[in-house]
């Protein structure tokens, strides 16, 4: 009597998702759905200007409105030493600003009223006399000698370095590059752009006089690390803070800081003791949150004329806005940029990075994004074409020649990475199969006769996801572990508990297929609870893709705990010593006798009430799970596009994805996750950036200008999978959520640099907006998308 | 003073008039006080706690806001509450009946068409109006008719395949309603 | 995302609209689709003292020929009114290419042709449409009615020359002199987005010879845009192919884009003389299948 795994919602199980049980009734859970008794509501004032001085605020006429409970400005932050706040990056951030605004749309005062309409109404009332400065948008700008400092509250400050770092070896790359046949050379910018979840950021701060302690509703997908953060910055005692995070309407990396709203929403509470509501809106959420990119890249790379790749050179600036608050492990400065070419057996490379402040919104978030591997990887696989075509070699073959084989593994990276398994050669060729490689390419020169552009783009890479280990991954000194605490009641029902959070990936739905994997427990029995700081496990949350490789792991760890207490339970019940007992999904039986044996409920029961002497009743358990590496899922998207010769504007023909991502837990939701991906991939290529004019005004503010596509313009995608489980795993998954997301773009790029082969274009910033496109077709020159944007 | 969110507020500040409204929500009849200001969105989550009906944008692009009004779907965002002064709306809690999902949640959650879940209400009510005009439509019509809503985490694939398969099974109880009656 | 306060008016005559109008000094602003107000509203872009609105003053929801062919659109004709009528390609072609790319599906059930005229945004699809078409706005005051070509009609960005005290009440398309032909080509980046540039063109044809023509260019100045030579430059000629170029050419000419993150100045004159080409040329054959 085996169980059938899937029919249980098991490993491999496309089972529905719990959650959509309530989303689909329009029953879920989120922030602002939430009203509490006697609730106030908040918003915040923000600069219309990027830099000035401000000489005084008047908040006179904004008392006056009948319902306005409270306004705060810097000056009332400042005087209980709050007007500033630790980044999770080690440097500072204005909450409310004091002395000068350092960005469009920073924020300025807060006032709490009846409702948001009259808190509104107050806002309007404030008055805010500047003295403007002089606006930088963009590292060359910084960089200039005499430039205005945008961070001269710091001492030591002064210019607008925030930090100059290296990694790999500059003597091996020099030598390498002297034996090169061929240097090839690329130079892009990776533009601004926002993760812009549908709902925006917002908290509900409660804090209760009588037992002092104070419960924040939160949009967050750390809330762990805001618990800590606030302890930190309000000086209350940690354990009088309950962050609860509900239902999540998207996060994408957006959701990890710590934002002012929620500060001052914070502080409000204390001071009125009133629960006070503060949902931001949109053009808040986009002009002032964690934004993702904004990286400077240029680079070389070494080749022998045979295509070998000998050695890479890169450099980076990237913009980090006017507070270095990135959302990324402390010891790598420009994130996990050096796992550039990690699939390709390179012998040496060197990269050298610097960040600088400008006058725009701070963040630096991984947005869909492990720590700037989308950076990186967008960069690797444009410099990869670009080398292919300055060798006159086919792009697929110039990527296989170099890949790292099968047997290789595992593989140190240039960079000092080490990737531990894939099919590379395996994925590529299902890849090429699937869009039907060699006839597209005969389409192609046909079609070019009739003056019509068609064009096909690669783009191969494997990402590393799921940070720690934690000798090497923290954020502000915090392991990056992860964590599961399960309780199996005596009916053999269960709920799980984990330190990640869910922002629709559906943890609900898989974390109790893991458990029903490990224990044969139906899926269906397992309740799962995330989000919630007095009852979770601590944990560092959901982002990077590390939910499946860290706290999906912990859930395995926490299972098998359980398990081998069951194990010590099912002995006692069939009266047999441990070693004479054997193990089947949801059963333990005696190995000399199969047919004589226990379930794993009637071992949850026996733990409740029928204990071998001398063992602790119960059966409920907790994990900290600490990798031993990062996962290394590895993707190739090929695209297909035709280009308008003479609108610029391109549509996609086709667009294929190979994941190999390991184990894949539900097939459902993991295809989800790439078709999710690959759309975002789409937007950035085409449409979605944020940019700014000389005066630093933020163009992008809302949807009007800050373009997601809709079901129209989204292509279709065309999914496939291998799978070469993950050594180190304990079930073999890898990280998956934001492969598209990170390969996917260069892809998109190839295809349209592809089609506009032969012009004498090398490259085409991102968004590939039609004019940029046609500018490109026209005039075979390079065009830059870089800030500030042309205007007449 | 009270709040522009509380139902029918006992006392009113002078400066803010207030008009009475009849609306029938979901088939339900509600009258209610507002400020004219009150945009519909607010109304029907704040003040009848219909929460479903999320508010996503304020530019009137995102269309989690989605309700319809007289059958029509509207961004109820774009709209002020004093405007539905007798009329229809039907928001995401009244497309089920006590006993069953209607076949357009159905196809959601089958063919996985929504992840995190915000802009699920509206995306629906969207198809609602399109199955209702047009009980047979192509992918295309699909993607055309839900263009004036915004999902960031399905890359719309499985949401035009679960409007697909709602046609489909709608069809089905179409056909079999019609073979009870022949029979 | 929560507008200013404003009082709320909603009376059921026109009449009675005019008066609340002619009351209110200017302070008012009339409610119809509201897609455009709105959401300019919510932003505080626009705080009016006082809402007129007219959505339930009956016999404004129309759109229809007069026995002598001049097409009558009512005040509370929706974009989706345009778009789902069947029968609107035979009689106005232009306007049939232009309402289904206005805004998106949702915004289509609510926004209004003659609030969208009104609004006056220089990317404003139908003042384009209405202009090649030589329509007009009637206004409605307290003296009674009167006629604003739609050329004249916009003086500015978001400003029209409506009085105060006066309601649009319809616009009007004169009877064709031919048989009318036409087209609305819009390059936007997504669904929803405004026009990077969009062209109407409208033509009057007897036979292969263009009788009567009108070019309308959306978003490529401070407003609306009348081709007035490019269109004249087609009357009395058949489509070839260099009258089309010099049309285009024409019309190019007479824009004035300014580079903007939708893209360069150049690029817009670009795409204003490709797109005048391409509704012309792909017109070409339905000519040809006329005669």
């Amino acid at each position: 009597m085996t169980i059938d795994e899937v029919k249980i919602g098991g490993l491999g199980a496309s089972r529905p998702r719990v959650e959509d049980n309530r989303f689909i009734r329009g029953k879920g859970n989120y922030v602002d759905d939430i009203a509490l008794p006697g609730m106030l509501h908040m918003e915040l004032l923000r600069s219309p200007l990027a830099h000035a001085r401000i000489k005084s605020i008047d908040v006179t006429a904004a008392w006056a409105i009948p319902g306005v409970r409270l306004v705060l400005t810097g000056e009332m932050m400042a005087s209980r030493n709050l007007a500033w706040m630790p980044t999770l990056s080690y440097d500072t951030q204005a909450v409310l600003a004091t002395d000068k605004v350092r960005f469009q749309g920073q924020e300025i005062a807060c006032v709490v009223a009846d409702d948001p309409y009259i808190a509104k109404d107050a806002c309007e009332a404030i008055i805010v006399d500047y003295e403007p400065l002089p606006v930088i948008v963009n590292p060359t700008q910084a960089m200039t000698a005499g430039a205005p400092v945008i961070r001269d509250d710091k001492e030591n400050q002064h210019d607008n370095l925030i930090f100059d770092w290296e990694v790999g070896d500059k003597d091996g790359t020099d030598a390498a590059f002297s034996a090169a046949d061929v240097v090839s050379e690329l130079e892009l910018h990776y533009p601004r752009s926002h993760p812009s979840p549908i709902e925006t950021c917002g908290s509900i701060a409660d804090f209760d006089r009588s037992t002092s302690k104070l419960t924040v509703y939160m949009t967050t997908q750390a809330p762990h690390i805001i618990r800590a953060a606030v302890a930190m910055v309000a000086e209350l005692p940690e354990h009088m803070i309950r962050i609860i995070s509900p239902d999540l309407g998207g996060g994408f990396g957006n959701k990890v800081p710590v934002y002012p709203g929620y500060v001052v929403s914070i502080l409000a509470s204390i001071l009125l003791e009133r629960p006070v509501k503060w949902i931001e809106d949109k053009t808040g959420n986009l002009i002032s949150t964690g934004f993702g990119r904004d990286v400077y890249l240029r680079g070389q790379m070494a080749l022998r004329k045979d295509g070998k790749i000998l050695g890479v050179r890169m450099h980076t600036d990237s913009d980090h806005g006017a507070f270095f608050s990135d959302a990324q492990p402390s010891k790598f400065k420009i994130g996990l940029m050096h796992s550039a070419f990690a699939c390709y057996d390179i012998p040496t490379a060197h990269l050298t990075a610097q960040g600088v402040y400008t006058n725009k919104a701070p963040g630096g978030v991984a947005y869909r994004c492990s720590f700037r591997v989308t950076e990186a990887m967008f960069f690797q696989e444009r410099m990869v074409q670009a080398a292919a075509d300055d060798l006159g070699l086919d792009q697929a073959e110039f990527r296989r020649l170099n890949f790292v084989q099968d047997d290789d593994f595992p593989h140190r990276t240039p960079f000092g990475f080490l990737t531990d398994s894939g099919q590379y050669g395996k994925c590529l060729d299902i890849g090429l199969e699937a869009v039907g490689y060699k006839k597209f390419l005969e389409q192609k020169e046909e079609a070019k006769k009739n003056g019509r552009l068609l064009g096909i783009g690669i783009s191969t890479m494997t990402e590393p996801l799921g940070a720690g280990n934690s000798r090497e991954y923290d954020i502000l000194g915090i392991k990056m572990f992860d964590s599961a605490e399960l309780r199996v009641h005596m009916t053999g029902k269960a709920i799980l508990r984990t330190g990640a959070k869910s922002q629709g990936q559906g943890h609900e739905t898989t974390w109790a297929q893991i458990v029903a994997h490990e224990l044969g427990i139906p899926a269906d029995d397992v309740v799962v609870e995330e989000g919630d700081t007095d009852t979770a496990p601590f944990g560092m949350g959901t982002y990077a893709s590390r939910s499946t490789p860290v706290a999906g792991a912990a859930v395995s760890m926490v299972s098998r705990k359980i398990r081998a207490k069951a194990r010590k339970i099912a002995a006692h019940l069939l009266e047999v010593s441990e070693e004479d007992i054997d193990w089947e999904l949801g059963r333990f039986y005696l190995r000399s006798s199969p047919d004589r044996g226990v379930t794993i409920q009637e071992c949850a029961m026996a733990a409740y009430s029928n204990v071998p002497d001398g063992m602790e009743p119960g059966l409920e358990n907790n994990a900290y799970y600490d990798p031993p590496n990062l996962t290394w899922p590895f993707a190739c998207y090929i695209a297909t596009v035709e280009v308008d010769p003479l609108t610029g504007v391109w549509d996609v023909l086709n667009m294929v994805a190979v994941d190999d991502c390991g184990v894949r837990i539900n097939p459902m939701i993991v295809e989800g996750q790439i078709m999710g991906g690959l759309t975002e991939a789409y937007a950035m290529a085409s449409m979605q950036f944020i940019t700014f004019d000389d005066e630093g005004n933020c163009v992008g503010s809302n949807y009007m200008d800050y373009l997601l596509p809709t079901a129209w313009e989204t292509p279709g995608f065309e999914l496939h999978e291998v799978v070469t489980p993950c050594p180190h795993h304990p079930i073999g998954a890898k990280g998956i959520g934001e492969c598209a997301t990170v390969g996917g773009p260069a892809a998109f790029v190839n295809a349209v640099m592809d089609a506009l082969k032969g012009s004498g274009v090398r490259n085409v910033d991102m968004p590939l907006l039609p004019d940029r496109v046609y500018e490109a077709l026209t005039t075979s020159r390079d065009v830059s998308g870089a800030p500030p944007i042309r205007t007449s | 003073m009270t709040s522009l969110f509380e139902v029918m507020p006992a006392e009113t500040a002078v400066d803010t008039p207030v008009r009475k409204l009849t609306v029938n929500v979901n088939g339900k009849q509600e009258t209610l006080k507002v400020e004219p200001r009150l945009l519909l969105a607010h109304m029907i989550r704040q003040a009848l706690g219909l929460t479903g009906t999320h508010v996503g944008c304020d530019t009137t692009n995102c269309g989690a806001c989605t309700v319809l009004f007289d059958g029509a779907p509207v961004k109820s965002c774009t709209m002020f509450a004093v405007q539905a002064d007798g009329h229809d709306i039907t928001t995401v809690e009244g497309l089920a009946s006590a006993s069953e999902l209607d076949p357009i949640q159905e196809g959601f959650k089958d063919e996985h068409g929504l992840q995190c879940g915000f802009c699920t209400p509206g995306m629906m009510l969207s198809a609602k109006a399109l199955l209702t005009e047009n009980p047979n439509p192509t992918e295309d019509e699909v993607r055309w008719a839900l263009s004036g809503n915004l999902c960031r985490c399905t890359g719309y694939q499985n949401i035009v395949k679960a409007v697909l398969l709602a046609a489909e099974s709608l069809q089905h109880q179409e056909a079999s309603k019609d073979e009870g009656e022949t029979l | 995302m929560y507008p200013s306060r404003f009082s709320y008016e909603a009376p059921t005559t026109v009449k009675e609209a005019i008066a609340l109008l002619s009351k209110a000094n200017g302070e008012a602003k009339v409610l119809a689709g509201g897609q455009s107000l709105v959401p300019m509203m919510k932003l505080r872009f626009a705080a009016p003292q006082i809402l007129v609105d007219i959505n339930n003053i009956p016999g404004l929801a129309f759109h229809s020929a007069d026995p002598d062919g001049t097409y009558r659109i009512g005040a509370l004709c929706r974009h989706v009114d345009l778009e789902k009528d069947v029968e609107l390609a035979a009689q106005q072609p232009t306007m049939a290419a232009a309402a289904p790319v206005i805004a998106d599906p949702i915004v289509r059930t609510r926004g209004t042709v003659v609030g969208s005229l009104c609004h006056a945004d220089p990317q404003g699809d139908w003042a384009s449409v209405m202009s090649a078409l030589g329509g007009s706005i009637v206004a409605e005051g307290p003296n009674g009615r009167r006629t604003i070509p739609c050329s004249d009609f916009v003086n500015g960005p978001f400003q029209n020359l409506l009085e105060p005290e006066e309601l649009a009440v319809e616009a009007t398309v004169p009877p064709p002199v031919g048989t009318r032909a036409g087209g609305y080509l819009k390059l936007e980046r997504r669904i929803g987005d405004f026009a990077t540039a969009g062209v109407a063109v409208s033509l009057e044809l007897s036979g292969e010879q263009v009788v009567r023509a009108g070019i309308g260019l959306t978003g490529v100045g401070p407003s609306t845009i009348c081709a007035d030579a490019a269109a004249e430059t087609l009357v009395g000629q058949a489509l070839d192919q260099s009258t089309i170029e010099r049309a285009a050419q024409l019309a190019s000419d007479v824009s004035q884009p300014r580079s903007d993150h939708r893209g360069s100045e150049a690029y817009k004159r670009h795409i204003v003389a490709t797109f005048v080409t391409r509704i012309l040329s792909n017109l070409q054959p339905a000519t040809e299948q006329a005669t």
